[in-house]
């Protein structure tokens, strides 16, 4: 979908759109779109000064900048990506982030009108994507740039975008915030895709949610018959065994994981394992046999 | 683990390289000298030697003779011409080879190296046949009164002939492994497919075409079989001087063919050593060096 937007790709159909004005056919060169690839692309027989300069240096000399400006400019965007002290380098000589700060500093000196990243932190060692995740938002709120990031890392893009648009075999599934995106998913792809959720297949009948040998009673407003249910970690709690509508699992395993712990549970023969959430404080035994509460059932015809 | 920052000094070092976690420098180094002063060196030094029978004063005789001067005119002007054509069309051979999917491609690509194969004297004689005033490409440039045939512009295309498959082998792997997205990132930076391919990939390309540069002059530089064909071979005008070294030999002149052998051999050392000096410039400035 980048390579569309950025001209590298001729669609099949449809329009481009940049501010109401129709870009399908426009070359790319005159797109003006700053493209950041995820292994960097950068000129490896430029130094990082040489590189940032390029999309300047090559425009035709009427709308070129003198080469002061130009140096002005460079120094700018050094300042910017934080590299200021690294501007002879070659980038053989650069760390990977170092590198893909290289090539956002390269893309912005065009003053791009949309800013396209592929993966842009795909390459790098977790640390190192955090502290440029948190970097890139805050450049991005400073210069406000419209800004397209393409990520398979739903964390990365929950946390970065104001909207997410979430694609399915070259499809959008759904676009809104982060927070419709987790809260309300759109379609049962959705739904299994965000928020590590497991997919168990139940049957519906009216007020009665069967998951394998067990039932509950719900309101669910869809038709009966089999359907789908989306569990996330979060979604089910361990109860005390009163009251009704209960679950009841195995415990199969328990693992650590950051903060919290994480209880792997069997809700029968033959279904897939349901995680749910547990503080350090508490723990289980594997083995053992406890009770559930299904918090938010999300239900999708299947 | 040091980091490898390349020094502003010269590219070369005389200092025996540490012993590191890949052994093996003193045996490798070892045979690579045996055998290069088997087969290179040594024959050479004896080709000095025959020539230096004749003092160096008459190594400057024989090689400053009026027709001998010429000759090495013919050959290193030629070559060197050839060599630059060829680099550009070498180039674009081993472009459309690695850039273009078309029927027939694999042919093609094989047809490159038949320059190699073929005993050079029989490309000779089929060039001197196409390019003679009666034949087929001759008979098109006869009306302008242009020969191509029997004259340095014979010698000229022969050389091309045998000189293209250097530059194409040697440019089409770094083709291949060029990344199609600097390309890309060129274009969105703005800039023109001639920007991208003068500011980007030539200078990617730049390693690889100096050196079949450099393999094209030279295997041009020492080609007999097939320019004699096609040269017409007349003294001061498209006599190159390998043919003078063979007429010397015929005279039983050993020493004459050796001055004539070794004054061809201290060209062609320096210019191949200038084109490696280059090379190793320009690849120090891809910082792989």
């Amino acid at each position: 979908m980048l390579r569309l937007v950025a001209g590298l790709e001729i669609p099949t159909g449809g329009r481009l759109l940049f501010d109401g004005e129709d870009a399908t056919h426009l070359p790319v060169r005159e797109r003006r779109v700053g493209f950041v690839f995820q292994h960097y692309a950068l000129f490896k027989h430029f130094d990082v000064a040489d590189n940032i300069a390029y999309g300047l240096r090559v425009r035709p000399r009427r709308s070129r900048p003198s080469s002061t400006e130009i140096r002005r400019r460079v120094a700018e965007l050094l300042e910017l990506v934080q590299l200021s002290g690294l501007a002879r380098r070659l980038p053989a000589q650069l760390s990977g982030g170092q590198r893909q700060r290289v090539a956002l500093a390269r893309a912005l000196a065009v003053e791009p009108r949309v800013l396209l990243l592929d993966e842009p932190f795909g390459a790098l060692d977790a640390q190192v994507r955090r502290d440029l995740r948190r970097w890139l938002r805050d450049l991005h709120d400073r210069t406000g740039h419209t800004t397209l990031f393409v990520t398979h890392d739903q964390e990365e893009a929950l946390e970065l975008a104001d909207r997410v648009a979430i694609l399915s075999k070259g499809r959008i599934e759904q676009i809104g915030t982060p927070d419709e995106v987790l809260d309300q998913p759109a379609t049962a792809f959705v739904a299994g895709f965000i928020g590590e959720a497991v997919r168990l297949p139940v049957e519906l009948a009216e007020r009665t949610l069967r998951i394998g040998e067990q039932a509950i009673v719900i309101e669910h407003g869809l038709p009966a018959g089999a359907a789908a249910l989306f569990i996330r970690p979060s979604d089910l709690t361990l109860a005390e065994p009163i009251g009704r509508n209960l679950l009841t699992g195995t415990v199969v395993s328990v693992r650590r994981r950051g903060p919290a712990r994480r209880v792997e549970l069997s809700l029968g023969d033959g279904l897939p394992t349901v995680e749910i959430e547990l503080s350090a404080g508490r723990t289980a035994r594997k083995g053992q046999a406890v009770h559930l509460r299904l918090l938010t059932p999300r239900l999708f015809p299947s | 683990m040091s980091v490898a920052v390349p020094s502003r000094g010269l590219p070369w070092t005389l200092a025996i390289p540490k012993p590191s976690a890949m052994p093996g420098f003193g045996i490798t180094f070892g045979f690579a000298l045996t055998y290069l002063s088997l087969i290179v060196l040594i024959p050479l030094a004896v080709l000095v030697a025959r020539a230096s029978g004749l003092g160096f004063d008459g190594i400057w005789r024989v090689a400053t003779t009026p027709r001998v001067l010429a000759a090495l005119e013919v050959s290193f002007v030629t070559s060197a011409l050839a060599a630059l054509v060829n680099a550009v069309f070498g180039m674009i051979v081993a472009w459309v080879l690695t850039r273009y999917r078309f029927p027939g491609r694999q042919v093609l690509d094989a047809a490159v190296d038949l320059p190699f194969a073929l005993p050079t004297a029989v490309a000779g004689i089929a060039l001197a046949a196409l390019y003679a005033p009666n034949g087929w490409i001759g008979a098109l440039f006869q009306p302008w009164g242009i020969r191509i045939a029997y004259t340095p512009l014979g010698i000229f295309i022969a050389l091309v002939f045998i000189g293209l498959p250097f530059v194409v082998r040697t440019v089409q792997p770094v083709l291949q492994d060029f990344d199609r997205e600097i390309e890309e990132a060129s274009a969105t930076l703005g800039a023109t497919r001639r920007q991208t391919f003068l500011r980007v990939v030539l200078p990617a390309l730049s390693p690889a075409l100096l050196t079949g540069i450099a393999l094209a002059f030279a295997r041009a530089v020492g080609e007999y079989g097939s320019v004699i064909f096609i040269a017409g071979n007349m003294p001061f005008k498209s006599e190159i001087a390998p043919l003078l070294i063979v007429a010397k030999l015929e005279e039983y002149d050993y020493a004459g063919a050796s001055a004539i052998a070794t004054v061809m051999l201290a060209i062609s050392f320096a210019a191949l050593l200038a084109i490696n000096l280059l090379q190793a410039l320009s690849r120090r400035r891809l910082g792989d060096a």
